[in-house]
This record gives C-alpha cells, sequence and structure tokens, in this order.
C-alpha cells in the first residue's frame, strides 16, 4: 500500500434537493486493498458508490484518480477510467449467454462467425476459471443460478480490465460457501493490485475480508478504521449512533398442536417445473419455522400457496383441522394467514397510496372500517395514526406516499397491516432484506414478540444468521426437496450451507 | 406437375410483399419497439409507388421516392415513441389510419389506371422467371439474418429490445439503435406496399392492401423474429392465400368467401398451435417490447 491512492474522494459532495445525501466526504482506497463502506440505509454508501460510478454526478468535491483529478459524468467515463461496478440488481441481458454479456458493448469485431463466438466463450470460461468464479459461460443468463450470474458480472468488469471494482451488497444473494468463494476470489484479486470497495450490512464479513473499514451516516463519512486494530461492537456503535439494543431474548417453549400440515405437496411454476416436490412441513402453534435455501428453490412456491396465491397440483394442505379445496387469498386471510411478501413495494405496499389506505388494502369490507360499502374514513384514520404509533412507523404525513419512506418504515407499516389483528400463522418472506440494523433489530423483536403469544411464524430467508437466531426448527429447501431439518438446539451453519447447495 | 409449379409461383409472388413488410416488423420490434403502422405504411408505399411511376416512369427513382416515404413516417413514430414516449399502440394505429386516409387521398386521380412492365425479370430455368422485388427480398432474409446473429450490431440490437438499461450502461446508445431499427423497418414496410402493387396487382385501388399490414404483424410472432422463419411463414400464407384463388377458378362449390377467409383462419389456428406448443417455454419476444426507456439518472 505505497505511493499515491488509486481513488481519492475530496470533499464530495450531493445533494438531492435539500437533502444532502453525501456530506463533503473525503475517502481514500489504496492500490490492492478491499475497502468495506458500512452504514445503515440512507447512510450515503451508494450515493457515494453511484458517484463513482458515474451514474450520480457530485455537487461539488472533487475524486482523484493515482492523484490526477477526474471528471465522472456517466458510466461511459467510468468504464474508461477503469471502474467497474457489480450493482445489486444485476445488469445483465437475460436471453443473451454470459459470453455475450461480457463481450457486450464491443463493436469491434464486426463480423462474428460461430468460431469466434466459440473461442471467446472459451477465453472467458478460461478468466473466470482463474479467478476462482466458474461458470457456463455458453449458456443464457437466465439459466444461471444467482450466484452465478454475479460471477458473470465480476468476470465481465476483469474481462475489460478494470482496475477498480465496486461491489454493491455482494453478499446477500448468495450461499454462505458461495459467498467464501466470493472473498478468496477478492483476495486473489487484491494481491494482484486490484482496489476492491463494497458495501454490505453482515459485520461477520466484513472482519473476514476487509482492510480496512469506512462508516457513514446520515451522508457523512465518520471514521475509517484498519480491520486490525477494530472491533465488531466498535463498528456497530459507530453505524447505529449508540450501542446496539439487544434483541429480545428468545425463550424457550415448547411447541404446541400442529396447526398446518402439508402432506406431498407439489406445486407447478409458471415455467412448468415442479417448484415443490413432494413438500411434507408440519408448523406448529407458537413456533417460528425457518426455511433455508438460495432463491428459486420453491421458496416463493411455498409463501404463495398457503397465501392462497398458487394453486397446488398434488397433496393435502390442512390448517386448523381444515383441509383446504384450492388456492383463496380471501380464504386464507379469513383463517388468519398473514403475509409479508418478499417484494414489499410491488406486492406488499401500493407504493403511491398514504399510510392509511395501505393499511386499508386488507380490512376494508370489515364491518369494522365500512358501513354498508362506505369506508368510515374518519375512524380509520384515527385508527391508522394508532397502528402507526403503536409499530413505530416514521412517515412525514399520514397520507404521504408510501415510497417516499424508508425501507425499514415500509417494513414496519406491512408489519403493522399484517399482525395487527393476531394472526394465527404469519409468513414473512425476507423480512429484514435490505434493512438497517436497527430496523432488522425491530422485525426480529415483532417475530419474537409473535412467538411469545402463541402465534406461528413461516420465516423464509437466505440469511442464516436470522434463522439461527430466532427459528425453532430449520427446514432446508433445495429444487423444490426438503433437504432435511434441524432444530434450534442442533443447527449448524455448515451443515445447512451444505444442504443449501444440495449436498447431503 | 405444371399446375403445382403455377402455385409456387404466385405463392411466391403472393408472399413476397408481405415478407419486406414482416422483416420490417422483424427489425422494428428486435429493437422493443411496436409498429402497428405496417398497414398504412404499406399503403403510402403503393401509393407513393404507383404515383412516382406514372410520373416519371423510372424505376430507381419510384424505389428511392418509396424508401423515402416509409422512412419519414418511420422518423415520425421514432420521434413519437422513442423520444416522447408516447404509447407505442396508440401511434401505430395512428399511422395505419393516417397512411390509409393520406393514400386514398393522394390516389384519387390515379384509381384504376394500370402500371405494366415496370419491374424487371430475369429468367431462372427451371425455376421460371423471378422479378426484382423477390430476388432482393431473399437477399434481405440472408443479410437480416447474418446481420442479426452474426455481427455485433446484431447483439446490440437484441440487448436494446431485451434490456435497455444493461445496453445503456455498456455503452450503447439505446435511443439511437431504436431510431435506426424504426426508420429502417418503416422503409421495408413501405417497401412491401409498393412491392404489392407494383407486382402482385399492379393497379392502385383504395386500400388495396386488404389487411395484409396486420397479416404481417401476426407473423412476425409466427416467424419468431427470425428472418428465415420469416421467409418461410410468408411463402405459407401466400401458398395458403393462392390455393384458396386457385380453387375458385377451379370452380370449386365452395363459397368464395369461405376460401378467402382461409388464410386468416389458418392463421389463427397456426397461432393457436405456436402458442399451445411454446407456453411453457420462454418467449422468444423481445423482453422489453413496447415499454419505453427512460434512463434512472438524478443529477
Amino acid at each position: 500500500m505505497d505511493g499515491l491512492p488509486a481513488v481519492e474522494f475530496h470533499n464530495l459532495v450531493k445533494q438531492f434537493g435539500t437533502v444532502l445525501a453525501s456530506d463533503h466526504v473525503n475517502l481514500s482506497l489504496a492500490k490492492g486493498e478491499i475497502h468495506a463502506l458500512l452504514g445503515e440505509n440512507g447512510a450515503g454508501k451508494s450515493t457515494v458508490m453511484c458517484m463513482l460510478s458515474g451514474v450520480y454526478r457530485p455537487t461539488s468535491g472533487e475524486i482523484r484518480m493515482n492523484g490526477t483529478a477526474v471528471k465522472i459524468h456517466s458510466p461511459k467515463d467510468a468504464a474508461k477510467l477503469g471502474i467497474g461496478m457489480v450493482f445489486q440488481n444485476f445488469r445483465l441481458v437475460q436471453t443473451l449467454t454470459a459470453a455475450e454479456n461480457v463481450v457486450l458493448g464491443d463493436s469491434s469485431p464486426f463480423w462474428r462467425t460461430r468460431r469466434w463466438m466459440e473461442r471467446k466463450t472459451r477465453e472467458i470460461e478460461a478468466l473466470a476459471l482463474r479467478v476462482g468464479l466458474p461458470f457456463a459461460a455458453g449458456r443464457p443468463v437466465a439459466r444461471l443460478s444467482v450466484g452465478e450470474q454475479q460471477r458473470v458480472e465480476i468476470v465481465k468488469c476483469l474481462y475489460r480490465g478494470n482496475s477498480v471494482l465496486i461491489l454493491d451488497e455482494p453478499t446477500s444473494v448468495l450461499t454462505p460457501a458461495e459467498a467464501d468463494q466470493l472473498f478468496a476470489t477478492l483476495r486473489k484479486l487484491k494481491s494482484e493490485g486490484k482496489t476492491i470497495i463494497l458495501t454490505t450490512h453482515k459485520l461477520k464479513e466484513v472482519m473476514a475480508v476487509a482492510d480496512r473499514i469506512s462508516v457513514m451516516r446520515k451522508g457523512q463519512m465518520l471514521a475509517t478504521l484498519d480491520r486490525a486494530q477494530t472491533s465488531e461492537r466498535e463498528i456497530a456503535r459507530l453505524m447505529v449512533g449508540q450501542d446496539r439494543s439487544p434483541p429480545k431474548t428468545r425463550v424457550p417453549r415448547e411447541p404446541g398442536e400442529p396447526l398446518l400440515i402439508m402432506d406431498k405437496v407439489t406445486v407447478v411454476s409458471d415455467r412448468g417445473r415442479h417448484a415443490l416436490d413432494e413438500v411434507s412441513l408440519t408448523l406448529n402453534t407458537g413456533e417460528i419455522v425457518g426455511i433455508a435455501g438460495v432463491a428459486g428453490n420453491g421458496q416463493k412456491e411455498l409463501a404463495e400457496v398457503l397465501a392462497g396465491l398458487h394453486v397446488w397440483k398434488s397433496g393435502t394442505i390442512t390448517f386448523r383441522e381444515f383441509r383446504w379445496k384450492g388456492p383463496s387469498v380471501r380464504g386464507s386471510i379469513k383463517q388468519g394467514i398473514a403475509h409479508v411478501p418478499e417484494d414489499r413495494m410491488i406486492s406488499g405496499l401500493a407504493g403511491g397510496l398514504g399510510s392509511v389506505d395501505n393499511l386499508l388494502v386488507k380490512s376494508y369490507h370489515s364491518d369494522e372500517r365500512a358501513n354498508l360499502g362506505f369506508l368510515r374514513t374518519a375512524l380509520n384514520r384515527l385508527w391508522s395514526q394508532g397502528l402507526v404509533e403503536q409499530f413505530d412507523v416514521r412517515t412525514a404525513h399520514l397520507d404521504a406516499p408510501v415510497k417516499q419512506m424508508s425501507g425499514g418504515n415500509q417494513q414496519k407499516l406491512l408489519f403493522a397491516r399484517e399482525i395487527h389483528q393476531r394472526p394465527h400463522l404469519l409468513i414473512a418472506v425476507h423480512p429484514s432484506q435490505g434493512l438497517d440494523v436497527g430496523a432488522t433489530d425491530a422485525v426480529h423483536n415483532l417475530l419474537l414478540g409473535l412467538r411469545a403469544e402463541g402465534r406461528s411464524v413461516l420465516l423464509i430467508s437466505e440469511d442464516l444468521d436470522e434463522l439461527l437466531l430466532l427459528a425453532d426448527r430449520i427446514v432446508v429447501l433445495f429444487a423444490g426437496r426438503v433437504m432435511g431439518e434441524m432444530t434450534h438446539e442442533r443447527a449448524d451453519r455448515e451443515q445447512l450451507g451444505m444442504m443449501m447447495a444440495g449436498v447431503t | 406437375m405444371e399446375l403445382f409449379t403455377q402455385l409456387l409461383t404466385a405463392a411466391v409472388a403472393s408472399g413476397t410483399p408481405l415478407l419486406f413488410v414482416t422483416l420490417g416488423g422483424i427489425f422494428i420490434e428486435k429493437a422493443g419497439i411496436i409498429q402497428l403502422g405496417a398497414e398504412g405504411l404499406m399503403l403510402m408505399g403503393a401509393v407513393t409507388a404507383a404515383g412516382v411511376y406514372l410520373a416519371t416512369s423510372s424505376l430507381p427513382v419510384t424505389l428511392l421516392a418509396v424508401l423515402l416515404v416509409g422512412g419519414l413516417l418511420g422518423l415520425l413514430h421514432a420521434f413519437l415513441t422513442v423520444t416522447l414516449r408516447a404509447n407505442q399502440i396508440v401511434s401505430g394505429l395512428a399511422l395505419t389510419l393516417f397512411g390509409g386516409g393520406l393514400s386514398a387521398y393522394l390516389g384519387k386521380a390515379i384509381t384504376g389506371i394500370p402500371l405494366s412492365g415496370a419491374v424487371p425479370k430475369f429468367d431462372f430455368g427451371v425455376l421460371g422467371q423471378v422479378d426484382l422485388f423477390t430476388l432482393s427480398s431473399l437477399a434481405l432474409v440472408v443479410v437480416l439474418q447474418i446481420a442479426f446473429f452474426h455481427t455485433s450490431f446484431g447483439l446490440h440490437l437484441k440487448a436494446v429490445g431485451d434490456n435497455p438499461a444493461t445496453a445503456d450502461v455498456m455503452g450503447i446508445r439505446v435511443q439511437g439503435m431504436r431510431y435506426f431499427a424504426v426508420i429502417a423497418g418503416s422503409m421495408l414496410m413501405g417497401l412491401g406496399g409498393a412491392n404489392l402493387l407494383m407486382v402482385f396487382s399492379p393497379t392502385w385501388i383504395e386500400g388495396m392492401t386488404t389487411g395484409r399490414g396486420w397479416i404481417a404483424i401476426a407473423l412476425v410472432i409466427f416467424a419468431r423474429w427470425n428472418p428465415l422463419g420469416a421467409l418461410a411463414a410468408c411463402w405459407f400464407f401466400g401458398f395458403l392465400d393462392t390455393l384458396g384463388f386457385r380453387l375458385q377458378l377451379a370452380g370449386s362449390t365452395v363459397p368464395p368467401y369461405f376460401l378467402k377467409m382461409l388464410p386468416y383462419l389458418l392463421t389463427i389456428a397456426v397461432l393457436i398451435l405456436v402458442g399451445w406448443r411454446t407456453q411453457h417455454r420462454m418467449s422468444r419476444a423481445p423482453q422489453a417490447l413496447g415499454i419505453p426507456y427512460i434512463r434512472e439518472q438524478r443529477f
């Protein structure tokens, strides 16, 4: 780490309206280091990354590379300077092969014979293998797993000879084993002199891979720390601005009666595959059952079937000793099943509507909320006000569009709607995805609160830490089948990771 | 045997105008834009061809005029849908209605005047005589097949039609590619109309395309956005079209209206069949088809 820093931010300011998303940020990245950028949601991490990758233009301040000031006005400018970014939602054309995605944007050679494409495909596969991120380059991206798609993105940056790599939440889509492999690759790239900057919420990973750690809060750069001279606790305190309140303890308790019994349920996905293949699962009252697995292994369909959104082909579902005949959303709600879906801004909340309307969408037809089909407007406002306060949702105004709220507050609002009526079963899909530490704790406390009241939770998550913390039992799904089950006491991270990858 | 050859020749003659329009449609849709103005563009191409040829008797001038008219109308569609991000369906329908009305107005003076010998034919021995349009349509199929699947241009075009945001990040000029595709494709659609008028039924009559533009839009899907597929689809449709006509001539007792309906009915049947067989497969349709692209940027 000698010589001039590879990248230097000098008093970088980015203003959105009246908000300072980046407030005179100074940061320097050395050549050949892995630098982690930490902070809660809205702390300004992504703003800083986006200024480096040319998506945003700084209001003032400058970026220097190897000592000289550079202007980055577009992703193209960034690419020319050798800066590549791996976005959280990948920039890949699903219908093209991995190799075609890697060479996309190159105009020469103009003619592309089959031989040329085959040669490139092999070249790219060799490059991927060399850095330890192999994938089948001849396959359409749509047929690669999410982890493999991320590899394509990283190799795309390397193929272009980028010397600065920006990774936004790279491990949020990976299994533990895949994450370890990614870290190994990052270390290797570091030794080759690449500069790597990444964001993550997971402190454990930061301690494992980063050389230096910078913490941001409210648009300001608080500190840059050497990994060797800091601790998870210190970083967490910096991020939140105070000591973290420990989450409610999970009191051991005996599970009650069976609440939900799924017997050999098979579900055909929209693409015609067996998304769930003879899945049998029992959920007892007062129990949190975690479903672990990498995205796309049937979790989505499992949640949808129970929420009444998806048909099943065979098998039986019995809920509170009542055998289901077919899917019915209204039926599921009436029986006391609540659903916090994965994509909260798509199927959870209506972004353009205010808090009141969003809270009403599930109960607007009840006699409490409406009289002969007319909404009891004044009463509903009071009721909403109560819920918003009870669940600590911070919003400018009850009618402010919910898409303007932060992710954590959106999730709290969604939880308020789903659990205020004390459902028998809550299906929570990735409930803390994209939330900062504080909001994650709030969500975890809500889930533990339900359990303490004898309600049941089906917790679908890719975050093993979350499952190990909360779930009484963890069931692993792989390719639509139950790979195995572990109790809270016997749960073992490594073994779960193996099962998630389909190894028994 | 002779009847068969005659039938084939007629099928190709009927299918070639459709081929130009279908290829144009494929080009435009590959870039992610829907062009429902095919019918209007064909009519404008046909009336331009009739008017200019009757006035100048020059084939090159006529073809240039047709390309110019098609290109200008394409530019209009591109401006509306790419730059102003207007609804592509509405813009296309407007173009069809506009083209139908304007061509009827412009063609009043030349209605019913036949053009003859406008297009040179080449003798290919056993294959009989092949006209210039048919020859160039075949060349076009080859050129587009190579351009779409074996050049960097084709890869970029597909990226623009499937995922414009990614294409943009990768340094591809999304708006430019879309303009180019819409203008070039619209030119081909105009050319299809000129072909219909100059070879297939060489007299201008109001509304002479009788829905062929719409058929071509269906054939784009049937051909699965593939130029070779378009060739097969258009000739097949031309064959059905001809068959009905010949059966009528042969004194069949089947009502003529039924025979006229046959190709359209079969188109629906084929679409159902294709849709049925591929309902669980990933669609080949460009994934961003019909969606205007807005760059996510906040400055």
